[in-house]
């Protein structure tokens, strides 16, 4: 609480965030929502006309569409287990005493700084090359065949990178999600006669349920939206076998020029999103209240 | 000079009442203490006097003018919070100066007057640490020597010493009544403790819910509170209230007999009844005693009677020292 | 006894701790090894690790060529730009919903933290429509903007969560010292929000300049930031292999000394406070 004049000053303060951020959320969405009730191709100007729901339909029953769907799943989905799994994992390796754990740290933080078009790139040339690439080497030299990842397994490749760039983000939260466990709480179960098995599932598991839920959330909008390791590796091929739906859309739009389907895509992906939002926002909003 | 008035003082929080309206003369250089239960509207009351928070409606008089739309910088007031509210990123010397960096004055005397506050509270040799560096005590002093430094018209202490162990709570009860005493500018502290409003306050006002139950000095209150809520707020352990008819009633419909105003016999007349607990200070002794007649009693009394648990006893209620209140709670005289 | 138990211990969490950290950051290593290689090397198999006639060249090759030097100064001013402008905007906007809160000042904050989770490509084609009408397509005032924009609700929860933790009552003191509104945001609230403030920026200097959606989409050339430097060599030129990994090292290395500064912060800043 505070006097009227704060409050008038506050307020005043907090319009421009308020109206920049409602004018950034709502003109464009707005835009999307019209132009995905048109017929509007940027090759054919002028020859725009209402086109209904026929958008949704076109988009929805394409089968590229089915085949992006299926792709950001698995996409999403393998990253979320590879970076949570892994991430625990790591997450409890640190949280033990360790010499120059900072060195360590620091290591293992490093790939999120990396900006997304140099990880693709340098994962794709210099080390899944099937002839020249460090992997290609060391298969050889195990006495395998080398693998020629994104002619074979272009999924799996970019799942990889993909999972390289997060896994550090979900260390990076679980590790401070541990070091917040009460050391007495542990201790106590210890003295309970727990062995660590059981003292990781009843006391910090439980303990890390909030943070895993929050990495999940806050990862899942960003993987959702893939688009620039696509963009730079594969190109959504072969086929159409490495095409999310963000990708999809951008090829809509900027390939294939169809604002309206396009439009109609973007929308899809807005609703899927918002539904994502609600669940990190309910999350988010609860710790507010403490 | 620092006189403050409060004329039909409110304060809503939308359709919450907080302070349904008090009015209150508060003289130049008098220890007033706000006393009462948390959420009684006691630290409201302060920081509307503060400027901290707006008056719904009502006015605030400092020296006969009227403040209510005055910032709090510029009503000439300093406080003491709870938290000391230091500044963590200045040193002690910079704390103390910054309300006179505020004013403007010339550096020399800033220095002079913060040199001259240090001393009284005895930091001078902590100036250059940083608040974080202190103990309680001393930021406690830090925040006093802060408020003191603008020599301002009037003090606002919001529960200083709640964030000090027993110990040292005593010792500054006892620092701040003397340097008010010393500097003669009117002080209001807010508190929740009994007894550092009976020890530190030329007078006490009692508030409950927001409304003022009584205004006066330590000893009216004890000797004369005003109504049932007074009379059980202050005294330590609490007044009896006895409802049930007796024959000191005289008409009343509640008397309240204090626990230190009761004598205790084996025999004899008085009520009777049986000792249910006792605790024995040395000094006092403390009786929980079951009468049949009027419910559960507490008695102190001085030194040792060598009574214990399941003893009959006697009680007799000192005739002149019987409080009577009538049906609405208010004492009858 | 439990002295050697938690020596061993200790010594078989190190060893595992260290080969983990070195896995996950080797291709990083690799790439910068690389860049100092000549062409032919970087391609030969068996690969050489560390013997090998080390040249700075690339480095060279690659300012020539790609005009490293043309790009970076976008980067620097989009990220820089971006993150300036987000917090003239987002401080008066923390401080305000810290300090002087209201009954939906929860509500707002919420909101201002879904408005992030619209997807990108939910907006791209009527934003990249508006870009082409107002001539802002591969204009960095353009990409400043739309950074700015994406960037502001984690720049304002982050300021706010720092604000939060200042206590109230040391502002309010000031007021009682003397102090307006003004002169208690410079002398008070600023250097104790200093750590904060610093945090905030480095992170978004960060996302900014990693950034590779919009910046892919709405830049080609004039105004295009690293992000889109490098992705020109997924074309034929990512043959060399050398150059590429000379131009990527130059791209990430500010970025990564930055990142490392800021990781303890990195974590309340991306979770919204939900984890601390």
């Amino acid at each position: 609480m505070a006097t009227q004049q704060a409050r008038t000053l506050g307020r005043l303060m907090l319009s421009p965030t308020i109206i920049l951020l409602f004018v950034w959320m709502i003109v464009p969405l707005a835009m999307t929502i019209y132009f995905s009730a048109l017929n509007y191709n940027l090759l054919n100007p002028g020859m725009e006309n209402f086109a209904g729901l026929d958008n949704y339909y076109y988009f929805l029953t394409d089968p590229a569409f089915l085949a992006a769907f299926r792709n950001t799943l698995v996409l999403v989905g393998s990253v979320l287990a590879i970076t949570v799994v892994f991430g625990i994992l790591i997450a409890l390796l640190l949280d033990q005493p360790i010499l120059g754990r900072n060195v360590v740290r620091l290591m293992v933080i490093g790939p999120f700084f990396i900006m997304p078009t140099v990880s693709a790139l340098v994962w794709k040339n210099l080390l899944m090359h099937p002839v020249s690439g460090l992997f290609a080497w060391i298969a050889t030299s195990l006495g395998l065949e080398p693998i020629d990842w994104f002619a074979e397994a272009p999924m799996f490749a970019i799942i990889l990178i993909v999972s390289w760039q997060w896994l550090p983000f979900a260390t990076l939260i679980l590790l401070t999600a541990l070091q917040s466990l009460d050391a007495e709480q542990r201790e106590a179960a210890e003295m309970d006669g727990a062995r660590s098995l059981s003292t990781f599932l009843y006391i910090t598991l439980p303990h890390l349920a909030r943070p895993i839920t929050v990495v999940i959330l806050i990862e899942t909008i960003f993987l959702l939206s893939v688009f620039a390791d696509i963009f730079v590796t594969t190109g959504g091929g072969p086929g159409l076998q490495t095409t999310n739906i963000a990708f999809l859309i951008y090829s809509q739009a900027l390939m294939h020029y169809d604002v309206g389907t396009a439009s109609a895509g973007g929308l899809v992906a807005v609703v899927v999103a918002n539904i994502l939002a609600f669940f990190l926002v309910r999350i988010v909003g609860r710790n507010l209240e403490a | 000079m620092g006189s403050i008035t409060l004329q039909d003082v409110r304060k809503a929080f939308g359709p919450h009442v907080v302070i349904p309206g008090a009015n209150l003369q508060i003289e130049d250089g008098s220890f007033v203490v706000f006393v009462g239960a948390s959420g009684c509207g006691k630290t409201t009351l302060l920081r509307m006097i503060a400027g901290l928070e707006d008056v719904t409606s009502g006015r605030i008089m400092i020296d006969g003018a009227n403040v209510v739309d005055v910032p709090p910088a510029r009503r000439g007031l300093s406080m003491v919070f709870q938290s000391y509210a230091l500044y963590p990123h200045m040193s002690v010397r910079g704390n103390i100066a910054f309300g006179l960096k505020m004013a403007g004055l010339p550096r020399p005397e800033i220095d002079r007057k913060v040199d001259a506050a240090a001393a009284i509270l005895n930091l001078t040799s902590y100036l250059d640490r940083k608040p974080r560096e202190l103990s309680g005590g001393q930021r406690q002093r830090v925040a006093i020597g802060r408020a003191i430094v603008r020599e301002p018209k009037a003090f606002l202490f919001d529960e200083p010493l709640s964030n000090l162990d027993a110990a040292l709570r005593v010792q500054m009860r006892q620092e701040v009544t003397r340097l008010q005493r010393q500097l003669k500018t009117t002080a209001i502290y807010v508190t929740h403790d009994q007894v550092e409003a009976m020890t530190m306050a030329d007078r006490i006002v009692v508030l409950n819910a927001g409304s003022i139950e009584q205004y006066g000095t330590p000893l009216e209150l004890y000797e004369r509170p005003a109504n049932l809520f007074v009379a059980g707020f202050i005294g330590s352990p609490r007044m009896n209230m006895i409802e049930r008819e007796t024959e000191q009633h005289r008409g009343a419909a509640t008397i309240g007999v204090r626990p230190e105003h009761m004598t205790v016999s084996r025999d004899g007349d008085g009520w009777s009844g049986t000792v249910r607990a006792a605790e024995h200070l040395g000094s006092d002794t403390f009786l929980y005693v079951d009468t049949p007649e009027i419910g559960s009693i507490t008695v102190r009394c001085v030194g040792e009677l060598g009574l214990g648990e399941g003893d009959s006893v006697r009680l007799r209620p000192d005739p002149t020292r019987i409080h009577r209140f009538d049906k609405s709670g208010t004492a009858i005289r | 006894m439990a002295r050697r138990v938690a020596v061993a211990h200790t010594v078989t969490a190190t060893v595992a701790a260290w080969i983990v950290g070195f896995v996950i950051f080797f291709p990083i290593l690799w790439m910068a090894i690389t860049s100092f290689k000549t062409e032919l090397e970087a391609f030969n198999t068996p690969p050489s690790f560390l013997l090998f006639q080390w040249t700075t060249e690339n480095y060279a090759t690659v300012q020539e060529r790609s005009n490293y030097l043309h790009h970076a100064p976008n980067s620097i001013i989009i990220a820089g730009g971006s993150t300036l402008v987000a917090m003239v905007i987002a401080i008066p906007a923390a401080w305000s919903m810290a300090f002087v809160p209201s009954r939906r000042t929860r509500d707002i904050l919420l909101w201002i933290l879904s408005t992030k989770m619209m997807p990108a490509v939910g907006v791209l084609v009527p934003i990249y429509l508006i870009f082409r009408d107002l001539a802002l397509l591969d204009s960095r005032i353009g990409l400043l903007c739309i950074l700015c924009l994406s960037n502001l609700p984690i720049v304002v929860w982050m300021l706010f969560t720092y604000f939060k933790e200042i206590p109230k009552d040391i502002l309010e003191a000031s007021r009682m010292d003397g102090a307006t509104i003004g002169r208690e945001l410079v002398y008070v609230l600023t250097p104790m929000a200093v750590p904060g403030i610093a945090s905030t920026i480095l992170l978004n200097v960060i996302l900014a300049w990693n950034e590779a959606f919009w910046t892919l989409n709405l830049s080609t050339s004039e105004a295009a930031p690293l992000t889109v430097f490098i992705a020109s060599y997924s074309s034929p030129e990512g043959l060399f292999w050398a150059k590429l990994s000379a131009a990527s090292t130059l791209a990430i290395a500010p970025i990564l000394v930055l990142g490392w500064f800021t990781q303890r912060q990195l974590v309340r800043g991306l979770t919204f406070g939900a984890v601390k």
